[in-house]
């Protein structure tokens, strides 16, 4: 899950990294409000999980209350790369003396957790990284020794971090460390961590993404999850806990298991179709998982068939039959389906399925992946 | 021969208690994995169908000389689980739990290196290991695994998700084709067992002849893969990739299924392994007809 700038300062904050002064604002009124318990001068920013909110226009400096009103009132409702801004953050603006960079990962090659740590900040690292990639230091920590105070000042010396910001920097980064190792982080980055002519080093911006499997530990996760941007039918998904992703395509997809739901996507687009979205109903494919499924695909507008994408291992194929059997008598479909049933038991589950007096024109049956994706387009692009 | 597991592997049931553990735990034992002993703490001295359970895995090892374990028990303890077995000298551990956090894997992972270098952890979140005939632990139906047979080409599977593992099963048990042992390595960033030192063990295996790996988005263990394949594999393999049409960003169901920064996609893991020498389908089963055609050509 990936927060907000300022749900990431604020979670920042928990784990005592200085941020600057401010607050969020979904009114005019409320930027006003908080900018004048900042302090003059502030900046207002866009609140979007979209990279180029400068460019864009979505962050503005602000010396009084009536620029931030006019600044406010701009940038609320205003759409970034398909983003509308529906919340702003309103926070004191900092002296800058220097940008730097920080960031932890996990890095899955080496099963060890990464720092990435430059003096060169404020930029696209991923820039620095191509011009310059001495620039940064990356050093591998790991999660059983955790970060020492001397190796993440050995880390800002080896930086070329000046002396003056390193004592700052190396606090930092050990408390960044603590907020993504006990906060849950996938990623904690702050880009720019700056220097303030005063000698003080803050976070500047705040990109944090959670991993959703911790969040059993973390109530306070509760608050992120209502602000996620999902759309429609991904907050109705949510609501029946199925994992789906929304895409852009035409066919609706219904799969068990991850693999097999990604390798479904792949062999829809491999004949011409595209894909409506990613649907893991997992291993067991009952009847209320399958209604669930197919009423999300339901609510779709764009989908013009459904594949559905079977194979039985544990559960047994006569099941999974009787589940849509079940779950057809419970929604009534848009879309016809095309499905696929194999693995254990899969003859007497297509046999229930013939048997069940679904008109064909509701649904077909094919007995391989390949061929019930080209029915599935088929239907798709007929309509 | 078979890797990591055979005959006579002795299995515990971590959380055989439970509804998963129960449930998995009886049908390995029916498919004939020798499943001695089960663990759920505070359940010591009682039995599932038979089956003895004790408190503690020290215990258990203790009493029937397991040396794998099979851990079903919710994320939340699944890493304790797999320090307790490998504390008590378990060998060889498997983990199917889902949604442990990653920031508890790479601990794990990291601990089992260090302090207990002789535990090999398969998973978490997978399928298991079966050997058909010998040994199944975990979730993997046993009825689809084709029996490898002595005088025939026989096939290792590897694979990081779970339905394609049986799919890719199921593509062999319909040509026919035997497998020597399909291993499940999991969906999630940390895996405890790679692609790598399945494909090591493959190699040396006398009973596995060609091998199929199945891939998915997400992190560069394929690529890795690739270049060990290069390097050290002699047998010949086929591939499958999933996730081309993945968009970027997105976790695709699997914990580590997800393209970021233009890396970890589809097509970069499939031409990293054409360029090994493999033969990459562009489906399942695709990677099984290509399989089918290696099986021809070295019989």
């Amino acid at each position: 899950m990936d927060l907000f700038e300022y749900q990431g300062k604020q979670y920042f904050a928990r784990y005592d990294i200085p941020v600057s002064p401010g607050g969020a604002a979904d009114t005019v009124d409320e930027a006003v409000k908080v900018a004048d318990k900042a302090g003059y001068p502030v900046v207002v920013k866009a609140q979007v999980q979209v990279g180029g909110r400068g460019k864009a226009g979505g962050i503005k400096l602000a010396n009084n209350a009536e620029e931030t009103r006019f600044h406010a009132n701009n940038i609320l409702g205003m759409d970034i790369k398909g983003h509308v801004v529906k919340r702003l953050w309103v926070e004191h603006a900092s002296d800058i003396a220097e940008e730097y960079y920080a960031s932890f990962t996990l890095d899955r090659a080496a099963k060890k957790h990464l720092l990435m740590l430059s003096a060169q900040g404020g930029v696209d690292i991923e820039e620095v990284a191509e011009k310059d990639p001495d620039a940064i230091v990356k050093l591998h920590i790991d999660p059983v020794d955790g970060l020492s105070a001397a190796v993440a000042r050995k880390a800002a010396v080896d930086a070329k971090i000046p002396e003056k910001a390193l004592e700052g920097v190396a606090s930092i980064l050990v408390q960044l460390y603590r907020c993504f190792t006990e906060g849950d982080c996938d990623l904690a980055e702050i880009n720019p961590l700056i220097l303030k002519p005063t000698g003080e080093v803050h976070a500047l911006d705040a990109k944090v993404s959670l991993d959703n499997n911790a969040s059993f530990r973390h109530p306070e996760w509760e608050e992120y999850r209502a602000t996620e941007e999902l759309d429609a039918r991904e907050q109705l998904a949510r609501t029946h806990d199925l994992q789906y992703i929304g895409l852009d395509g035409t066919v609706g997809i219904i799969a068990n298991g991850a693999g097999l739901a990604m390798s479904t996507l792949d062999v829809v687009n491999q004949v011409g179709g595209n894909a409506a979205n990613f649907l893991d109903i997992g291993g067991g494919a009952n009847a209320d998982v399958m209604a669930a499924a197919l009423e999300v695909i339901n609510f779709d507008q764009n989908v013009s068939s459904i594949f559905i994408n079977i194979f039985g291992g544990i559960t047994r194929g006569e099941e999974v039959a009787k589940g849509i059997v079940e779950a057809l008598s419970r929604v009534d479909l848009r879309a016809p389906i095309v499905i696929r049933l194999d693995g254990t038991n899969a003859e007497q589950g297509r046999e229930i399925l013939k048997n069940a007096g679904i008109p064909e024109s509701k649904l077909v049956s094919k007995p391989t992946m390949l061929e019930a994706a080209r029915a599935a387009v088929a239907l798709s692009n007929g309509k | 021969m078979a890797i990591f597991v055979n005959q006579n592997t002795k299995v515990i049931v971590q959380g055989l208690t439970g509804g998963q553990g129960k449930y998995h735990g009886l049908r390995n034992k029916a498919y004939g994995t020798q499943v001695v002993g089960g663990v759920t703490p505070g359940k010591g001295g009682t039995d599932v169908e038979g089956i003895p359970v004790f408190n503690t895995v020290a215990e258990a090892v203790a009493a029937t000389g397991a040396d794998a374990s099979f851990i079903a028990v919710p994320p939340k303890a699944a890493s304790a689980a797999i320090l307790e077995a490998a504390a008590a000298g378990v060998r060889f551990v498997v983990c199917i739990t889902e949604g442990i956090p990653a920031q508890d894997e790479a601990k794990v992972y990291n601990t089992l290196v260090r302090d207990y270098p002789n535990t090999r952890l398969l998973g978490p979140n997978c399928p298991g290991i079966i050997s058909p005939g010998k040994c199944n632990i975990g979730i993997t139906a046993g009825e689809i695994a084709e029996l490898p047979k002595a005088g025939k080409k026989n096939v290792g599977i590897v694979s990081r998700s779970g339905t394609l593992t049986y799919q890719a099963l199921y593509e062999l048990k319909q040509r026919g084709i035997g497998v020597s042992t399909c291993v499940g390595i999991g969906g999630d960033p940390v895996p405890g067992t790679n692609f790598i030192d399945c494909l090591r063990e493959f190699q040396a295996d006398p009973e596995t002849d060609a091998i199929i790996m199945i891939g998915e988005i997400g992190g560069s263990a394929e690529e890795e893969a690739a270049e060990f394949i290069k390097a050290n594999v002699t047998k010949p393999m086929s591939a499958y990739i999933a996730g081309v049409t993945a968009p970027a960003g997105k976790k695709m169901g699997h914990a580590g299924a997800i393209v970021s920064g233009g890396k970890g996609t589809a097509q970069g893991k499939m031409d990293a392994l054409r360029a090994a020498g493999v033969k990459v389908g562009q489906n399942p089963t695709e990677a099984g007809d290509l399989m089918a055609e290696i099986i021809k050509s070295i019989s």
